[in-house]
């Protein structure tokens, strides 16, 4: 068996990564001290909740996360320019230099993501295609930068409701769009334990590939 | 933790990228001879780019985190860091660049009204009722300032509107407001051509907030004397406040007690206290 280096990622892609980690960090720290003052969210049918989206008042307290609505605001609204920066090159990144390709899923990214999923639950045995990305990865990544495009729309519908009108009466209104805007930010704190998890299963040589952008292969 | 991107060309390794299956090129000539790379080889290459990209990741990261820090730690203005106060300020130019008076805060049917949520009672003071309360405005174009009793204010032309009243906090009710625009009352008492802002107190300057020119003549900024359909209560700020849904709850003032037409760009309560002076729609 002959080991030899491979490139994975490129050097811009790992940047705009690992730049974009604490922006995103910031964002929702600072979008959970806006939260604080008004956590109205749950997880429910009708009138029956099953989680209210919020802690005790002693809890945020705990955390650190009380009484900084302004201090909120003002980092919300000064990050949020970096986090739009970063993930728009990143786009265009992709898109001129073809790594679209290999990150935007196809016809068969769907049935071969349940392949994976099923692999990773320990129901199927037959490993995923020594692919870059596999449909599952294809589709997490596709989908995490309609979520970021989204939380910049719904942002922008709420920073600005009047001068943005059309957009926020898009979202179905104000309330609306903080509503999506709250959602989709749950949806990075799921993605991002997902996606912990999976690198730390996937293993170091992986990792390092994120890094430094070379993996070990073994032929 | 890093706030700001750092240019991805800064000071890292540029290995050329082309497709990812190809092989990588070794770094130094001495490699570059074994073609066919024995392990050791691969092994030495791995640890050449893993120390240099880690350290680059090292320092990256410790720039970042020192880049934080600095903005964490920087001399405040109104009880905000400066860049952040900077970063509003440039969010009100480029909002007033783009701001047209055209554009409503949209309007609602009397079904969609919601109970009149009570918040925020500074500067209200004692509720000593409408009779001795009057309305100064001040910066009149050359004239003294002039005081005004409620039925001044009602006498001039009665709107209706039932608009969202979004609190920074982050919620917003329905509310039907009754009153006199503001731009009716300044045709009446008109400031000097040109001038910049409006600022608004309560008595005894308990409360105050300040406004830019267009937001203050837009077509919905309303002088209210009435909020669903009753007189405002003294909670509400009896006997006149302001309605005006093209900005934050914070600047829809109570029981205002002075108008002042100014060229200085107004105090305002919240916004010495970490909040967008602007915190406009």
């Amino acid at each position: 068996m002959m080991k030899r280096l491979e490139k994975k990622h490129p050097l811009a892609i790992r940047w705009f990564h690992w730049i974009n980690f604490p922006i995103l960090a910031l964002m929702v720290w600072s979008g959970l001290l806006i939260y604080w003052a008004n956590p109205v969210y749950r997880i429910g049918i009708g009138s029956h909740t099953l989680l209210k989206m919020t802690v005790a008042e002693k809890t945020y307290e705990k955390l650190h996360v009380a009484y900084r609505l302004a201090e909120g605001i003002s980092f919300h609204f000064f990050v949020m320019w970096f986090f739009a920066i970063n993930g728009v090159l990143y786009v265009l990144y992709t898109l001129i230099s073809s790594e679209w390709r290999f990150l935007v899923p196809n016809r068969h990214s769907f049935a071969e993501a349940v392949q994976v999923l099923l692999h990773d639950l320990h129901l199927r045995r037959e490993a995923p295609p020594p692919r870059k990305f596999n449909g599952a990865q294809q589709i997490a990544y596709t989908a995490i930068i309609l979520m970021g495009l989204g939380s910049l729309l719904t942002g922008l519908a709420i920073w600005r409701p009047i001068q943005f009108g059309w957009l926020t009466a898009l979202f179905g209104g104000y309330q609306a769009a903080r509503f999506f805007h709250f959602w989709i930010t749950i949806g990075y704190v799921v993605f991002f334990v997902v996606h912990v998890a999976q690198v730390v299963k996937t293993g170091w040589n992986n990792f390092r590939a994120m890094v430094i952008g070379v993996e070990v292969v073994n032929d | 933790m890093t706030e700001e991107p750092v240019e991805p060309e800064t000071d890292a390794p540029a290995p050329t990228d082309e497709a990812p299956s190809e092989p990588v090129e070794p770094e130094t000539d001495a490699e570059a001879q074994s073609a066919e790379a024995p392990s050791s080889d691969v092994g030495r290459e791995l640890r050449v780019r893993s120390r240099r990209g880690f350290i680059v990741a090292g320092v990256a990261a410790a720039a970042g985190y020192g880049a934080w820090r600095l903005l964490d730690g920087a001399a405040k203005i109104g009880g905000v860091q400066w860049p952040l106060r900077r970063a509003f300020e440039f969010e009100e130019r480029l909002t007033e660049a783009y701001f047209k008076p055209s554009r409503l805060s949209p309007t609602f049917s009397t079904e969609a009204i919601t109970r009149a949520r009570i918040n925020g009672g500074v500067g209200l003071g004692p509720d000593v009722g409408a009779a001795s309360w009057r309305l100064r405005v001040e910066g009149i174009d050359g004239r003294a300032p002039s005081e005004l009793t409620l039925d001044d204010i009602k006498a001039l032309p009665r709107n209706d509107m039932i608009t969202e009243l979004r609190c920074i906090e982050g919620w917003s009710i329905v509310v039907h407001w009754t009153g006199a625009r503001l731009t009716d009352l300044m045709a009446r008492l008109p400031p000097p051509r040109g001038t910049r802002y409006v600022a608004m107190e309560t008595p005894g300057r308990g409360y105050y907030v300040g406004l830019d020119m267009e937001s203050a003549m837009h077509p919905q900024t309303l002088l209210a004397y009435e909020i669903n359909g009753q007189p405002l209560s003294w909670q509400h700020g009896a006997p006149l406040r302001l309605a005006i849904p093209i900005k934050y709850g914070i600047k829809n003032i109570k029981r205002i007690a002075t108008i002042r037409y100014t060229n200085i760009r107004p105090a305002d309560f919240w916004a010495e206290r970490g909040y967008d002076w602007y915190a406009g729609h």
